[in-house]
């Protein structure tokens, strides 16, 4: 389809008016207001001070959103800058603090950041669009549904708490900086969006009430889009007339979010099927056909307004509604503003403008719908009533997305297996119509597919079910399997493993893709972006393959367990390997060491590897974990600015190329195969993001992670090294010589010279070890500290190991407590028993209980041995060496025949 | 009532017979572990004892139980796990997790199991099973999330120890030493080996992390000590229906016990091998000689069957042989002993046989 593919579209940013001040000797103007003109469209963005705008973030799924406090530039006019009062967007508040929100984070919701170390200065080259940014009061709910392109703020985030923020902070009008007027309300319907893409042919209509998972939807724009489609069965046509779209994405959109919530649901038969809710949803399906709308149009915001209520193909398309039923909600979908406003409620934006917005979000910042994204399983759950509601559009693609099949991917994202069940008895409750809903065709292909509707109709008349792999056949393809859930799981089953494969070959394409035209975002990002499939994509399909949110656990005790009744099994917790010590003796310099260089790493912003070694057991995991600790605390306490601490383990991964995929899951929360995880995080540490939180990145059994071309420690070692990655590299491993020995070249030299070595405990620091650990309680005698200390000392230095023996030692002197001459102190006796258990080889006692037999052949090889000075002989030789000695000793017993015999089978 | 007793005392001949057998072969096939540990008290006692904080504390250990084969590990363990199960503060916490090395021969295979036999999957749907690193990290983080003092141990029990060491990267056994090490959900690794050298296969991080707990199981067995078990091995426990067919079978194991010329058959037995499965393995030929016409065991079915266990099957085989394959055997042997054991071919042979006809 042509009309689909867009020129690049070049962004002309403007001053407007007079500058408002200037500071002679800097040279520096302030402004009131820019003008973002897209070259080829009529309309103009305007950001105002005081305005709250979409920045582009890291990556193209999360913009950032901030206020704008001031506008200033040079006098060239090649400068442009912004000072920005930053936001939160969910996804950028680290999964584990989220936790401190006490409830699940609204999709749409946002906090006032009032953070440390965030550059407020951006480019305005890097603005993507206004915004409309509503404060709420912290008891207050979000509007449900509410506006899809707004965000909500309720509290403020500082990195390490929320706080209820006053709504002055938020409120445009008293313009905290300098703002000499009050700017207009977000995205007025006079400004188009700045970086419309030119080219979109679709007329727009006016968009019903959006709810959050309108939001994701819309955020995620043509990806989102793609996926739904996809997931609906792929059916490209690449003509779809434009009425089709108003239709297809209302049953889409609401397909990808009942699929979310069911699993079930998603059937082949399904999937091409149109529904339209029942009257009582209306409302819903009002924010399906929002999401829908957003999800598809990326077309030609431009033409919107023009075509918005003269097309002619429109009325067309509305007389042909199928059923009477729908009526209503249909002609609310169809028309454009006035319906919208009614539906909604909303009242401030005109239609056109709000759909401009939301479309713009679409076309400019897929990224946003990586934001929403990761707000999903709240909302999610949110509207349990739309569960019902589980039409599957099947729409049609146009010939771009029919190109690509991968991104059927998107559709497994939906699924949650979880609420399957229950979604599927909503489901057997209240069957829905299924509908085709054409709608406002404009294009000559809309004739055909009113026709083609029609037959769909009759189709359904029939109640049969259809299935839907007739992709190339029809778009809507009503059926009603998703009662019938057993098949259509099967059929699921086999769909998504044919969509695995897809994926990968994706997965290439879009790397290519973006090696090739892509050009390497520097620090304007460009105004020509055109919504572009992000890699995003791939990541949320593979979760509900393995719903880690689902992670079982070992289930709990009945009984609780026993705490410690006496001073020797307190001792005993105490010396367990596994109790954290308050504190690691011995180890402080070591630690200062870690410490200083971290700490100067995250207030830098910058980024550097260290290697740690030293043998097992002497404290190199514990000290690094207790220096995350100390800097966790002092980031807490705002001593340095916040950082994310992942770790892995080398051990821990069956394949190296798995530790992309555990940085990425535990960075970002996403899951994706190693590949693409390996693309993302190479994305991720070489794009600048303003507000980015330095990185401490633990790599335990370093050595594991080799491989032949030695990609991953290359990666590894060399993301610390990019401009903007502000990550710190820590590796840990046994071997003092692992860079020389098993490093090439380029990975040694990107691995630095930082190294640190952790000598083996002396027997003084063992004995330190376990005095403190035991911290005061009396339960061994010195003598035996020090003689266990100097013991292992003198074999290995592993604390480990001299804390296993300490336990032993414990135990034997437990059993021996009802001795009544015992102390109730571990003594010398007991430790020197445990030792003896623990480092006695125990081949002298195995060889002394071996049987006769077994002890002469022993002998007879020792014998032979000693004879031919080998430590080989075969085993004839020896056979015959042992029937000799018998000889001249005139062994006479019986069983050495015998044995002898029996050896021959041995 | 005294009727019944004396009719039970005596019970036919035949019907004691098979009650005889029957339980004299459970002994043997070791379908029932021993009411008490004979000769490993002391590590029965310790064993027990590391289970048991395990299951009641929550403590995390592991423990290697090494021994020849036929020493009685698994014996120790089942009896073991029988006396802990008693317990009622242990019944419903410890949660077991059996592993063989001759079944699990990979990590992944190994991981499936443990999940299974966890019932954790049932929690995800099969979803689980995706790829093996999913699953890998999948268990660590359920492990992960236990903490000492609520959730509820699982005990491993690896046998043929040796055989994960050769597992790749020694994988799960490093996860598991770890989690056993550090506080996360309490576990209690128990690996059963008759590899004495098990630790050095052990790399040594893996060995690092291990408690260097290890229960050996060398029996140190004497003659006399050997005797009396062959002779409570045999006889029948005191419960047995009909007393004084017990007390006369009893008796008279007795007296095949002290007889000479078993005694020596014992000793021949003891000296090549100290173990209980060949011990079992002739007292299962000797019982299975008993009969309603021959109610006890004579010293002469004990040479019997000691003969059977020591028949060399080579000789067995000449045994039927015609003369003249007899000769031609003799001839190759002492072309064998001439050439010392270089090759020959049939026409030397023949020519060597053809001494003999003459």
């Amino acid at each position: 389809m042509k009309y689909f593919t867009r020129p690049k579209i070049r962004r002309v940013l403007q001053w407007r008016g007079e500058p408002i001040s200037l500071n002679r000797r800097t040279k520096i103007s302030e402004y009131e207001s820019l003008v973002i003109r897209v070259e080829g469209l009529p309309r103009t963005t305007v950001i105002n001070v005081g305005q709250h705008i979409l920045i582009e973030g890291e990556d193209e799924e999360n913009p950032y959103v901030a206020k704008v406090l001031r506008l200033f530039g040079d006098e060239s006019g090649t400068q442009k800058k912004v000072t920005v009062q930053w936001y939160s967007m969910v996804s950028e508040v680290p999964l584990s603090k989220l936790k401190l929100l006490g409830r699940e984070p609204h999709p749409q919701e946002i906090f006032y950041y009032q953070g440390p170390n965030c550059d407020d200065e951006v480019s305005a080259e890097s603005i993507l669009r206004p915004v409309k940014v509503k404060h709420l009061d912290g008891s207050a709910p979000f509007p449900d549904p509410g506006d899809p392109d707004s965000l909500y703020v309720k509290l403020s985030w500082d990195s390490k708490t929320f706080k209820v923020v006053d709504s002055a902070l938020v409120n445009p009008d008293p313009a905290p900086a300098s703002c000499p007027k009050p700017s207009l309300p977000p995205s007025p319907p006079c400004s188009p969006p700045a970086a419309a893409p030119a080219s979109r042919g679709l007329a727009r209509r006016a968009l019903p009430t959006p709810d959050p998972s309108v939001m994701r939807r819309a955020a995620l724009g043509e990806v989102r889009y793609s996926r739904a489609s996809a997931s609906a069965g792929k059916a490209c046509y690449a003509a779809e007339a434009e009425s089709l779209h108003s239709a297809t994405k209302l049953s889409a959109s609401k397909c990808l979010s009942a699929k979310r919530r069911n699993a079930m649901e998603r059937t082949p038969g399904v999937r091409k099927k149109l529904e339209l809710c029942s009257p009582e949803k209306k409302s819903m399906s009002h924010t399906d056909v929002l999401s829908q709308l957003l999800d598809e149009d990326l077309e030609s915001e431009g033409m919107l307004a023009q075509h918005l209520s003269s097309s002619p193909p429109r009325t067309l398309s509305l007389g042909h509604r199928l059923t009477p039923l729908k009526k209503s909600r249909r002609a609310s979908a169809a028309q454009d503003a006035s319906p919208l406003k009614e539906s909604t409620g909303m009242d401030s934006p005109p239609p056109s403008a709000a759909e401009d917005s939301s479309r713009e979000l679409l076309d400019k910042s897929p990224q946003q719908g990586g934001l929403v994204e990761a707000g999903l399983p709240t909302s999610s759950v949110k509207t349990p009533r739309r569960r019902n509601a589980t039409p599957r559009g099947k729409y049609a693609t146009r010939g771009q997305k029919a190109s690509t099949p991968s991104r059927q991917k998107g559709s497994k994202v939906l699924k949650e297996p979880a609420l399957g069940a229950l979604a599927e008895v909503d489901h057997e409750d209240s069957p829905m119509l299924p509908v085709t809903t054409p709608r406002s065709s404009k294009r000559k292909s809309a004739r055909l597919v009113l026709s083609r509707i029609k037959v769909q109709l009759s189709l359904l008349e029939n109640q049969q079910d259809r299935d839907s792999d007739s992709e190339e056949e029809d778009d809507f393809v009503p059926s009603k399997k998703e009662l019938q859930s057993s098949s259509e799981e099967e059929e699921e089953g086999e769909e998504e493993a044919g969509l695995d494969s897809d994926e990968d070959v994706v997965v290439k394409k879009r790397r290519h893709a973006s090696a090739g035209s892509r050009t390497p975002r520097s620090k304007q990002k460009t105004s020509t972006r055109t919504p572009r499939k992000t890699p995003n994509r791939k990541v949320t399909p593979s979760t509900p393959r393995t719903p880690h949110r689902a992670t079982p656990s070992i289930p709990s005790r009945s009984r609780p367990a026993r705490q410690p009744a006496n001073v020797l099994e307190e001792a005993r917790i105490r010396l367990h390997v596994s109790s954290v010590p308050e504190s690691l003796p011995c180890r402080e310099q070591e630690f200062q060491d870690i410490y200083s260089f971290v700490e100067s790493k995250i207030i830098d912003g910058t980024g550097g590897c260290m290697y740690i070694s030293g043998v097992p057991g002497t404290g190199k995991t514990a000290t690094v974990h207790e220096v995350m600790r100390c800097l966790q605390h002092a980031a807490d306490v705002d001593e340095i600015p916040p950082f994310h601490f992942i770790e892995i383990n080398g051990m821990k991964m069956t394949d190296p190329h798995q530790a992309y995929v555990q940085i990425l899951q535990k960075l970002t929360g996403q899951k994706a195969t190693a590949d693409h995880a390996a693309a993302l995080l190479e994305k991720r540490f070489s794009n600048p993001a303003p507000k980015r939180e330095s990185t401490v990145l633990l790599v335990d059994e370093l050595d594991l992670l080799w491989t032949r071309k030695q990609n991953v420690m290359y990666n590894l070692f060399d993301w610390p090294t990019r401009r903007h990655a502000r990550l710190v590299v820590l590796t840990i491993a046994n071997t003092m010589d692992l860079p020389e020995r098993i490093m090439i070249n380029r990975v040694a030299s990107r691995l630095g010279l930082t190294r640190m070595s952790f000598q083996p405990y002396s027997f003084k620091q063992l004995q330190q070890i376990i005095t403190s650990r035991l911290n005061k309680v009396k339960a061994f005698e010195e003598d035996a500290l020090q003689l266990v200390s100097r013991k292992v000392a003198a074999l290995s230095g592993d604390a480990r190991r001299c804390l296993d023996i300490c336990r032993r030692a414990t135990e034997i002197c437990e059993h021996s407590a009802s001795d009544p001459s015992a102390t109730g102190l571990v003594g010398m006796g007991h430790v020197m028993d445990a030792l003896n258990e623990m480092f006695s080889s125990a081949y002298i006692t195995a060889i002394k209980c071996a049987s006769v037999q077994e002890q002469i052949f022993l002998r007879a090889v020792i014998a032979e041995f000693r004879r031919l000075g080998l430590e080989e002989a075969t085993f004839q030789q020896v056979k015959s060496r042992r029937t000799e000695r018998r000889r001249r000793r005139s062994c006479r017993r019986s069983f050495l025949h015998e044995s002898i015999d029996r050896l021959k089978f041995i | 009532m005294s009727k019944r007793k004396v009719g039970a005392a005596h019970m036919p001949v035949g019907e004691c017979i098979t009650q005889v057998q029957e339980i004299l072969r459970q002994r043997f096939c070791r379908q029932r572990v021993p009411d008490r540990p004979g000769g490993v008290e002391a590590q029965h006692k310790h064993l027990l004892g590391l289970l048991k904080r395990t299951a009641v504390h929550g403590e995390s250990n592991s423990v290697l139980i090494v021994g020849p084969r036929g020493a009685g590990k698994t014996m120790l363990l089942k009896c073991v796990l029988r006396d802990l199960m008693e317990e009622k503060e242990v019944q419903k916490n410890l949660l077991q997790v059996h592993l063989n090395g001759l079944l699990q021969t990979d990590d992944r295979i190994a991981l499936k199991e443990i999940t299974r036999q966890l019932s954790l999957e049932n929690v995800v749907g099969d979803k689980v099973f995706g790829s093996f690193s999913e699953n890998l990290v999948f268990l660590l983080e359920a492990l992960k999330k236990g903490d000492r003092s609520s959730s509820r141990p699982v005990l491993f029990v690896l046998d043929e120890f040796d055989l994960f060491a050769h597992h790749k990267n020694q994988t799960l056994l490093y996860n598991l030493f770890d989690v056993s090490q550090s506080a996360q959900t309490p576990i209690a690794v128990v690996g059963l080996t008759c590899r004495l050298d098990v630790l050095e296969l052990l790399e040594k991080r893996v060995k690092s992390r291990f408690s260097h707990r290890q229960i050996h199981l060398l029996s140190s067995l004497t003659f006399p000590q050997y005797l009396e078990r062959v002779q409570t091995q045999l006889s029948l426990p005191d419960d047995f229906p009909d007393e004084n067919f017990a007390q006369n079978w009893n008796s008279s194991i007795k007296a095949v016990c002290e007889d000479k010329s078993v005694r020596d058959v014992l000793q021949r037995h003891f000296n090549s091998s100290k173990d209980h499965r060949t011990m079992n393995m002739l007292l299962m030929l000797c019982l299975s000689r008993v009969s309603v016409s021959k109610p006890t065991i004579k010293p002469a079915d004990v040479l019997e069957a000691s003969r059977m266990c020591f028949s060399d099957a080579k000789a067995n085989m000449l045994h039927g042989l015609s003369i003249l394959e007899l000769c031609l055997i003799i001839a190759m042997k002492h072309l064998n002993d001439i050439y010392e054991g270089e090759p020959f071919n049939l026409q030397m042979v023949h020519n060597g046989a053809d001494g003999f006809f003459c």
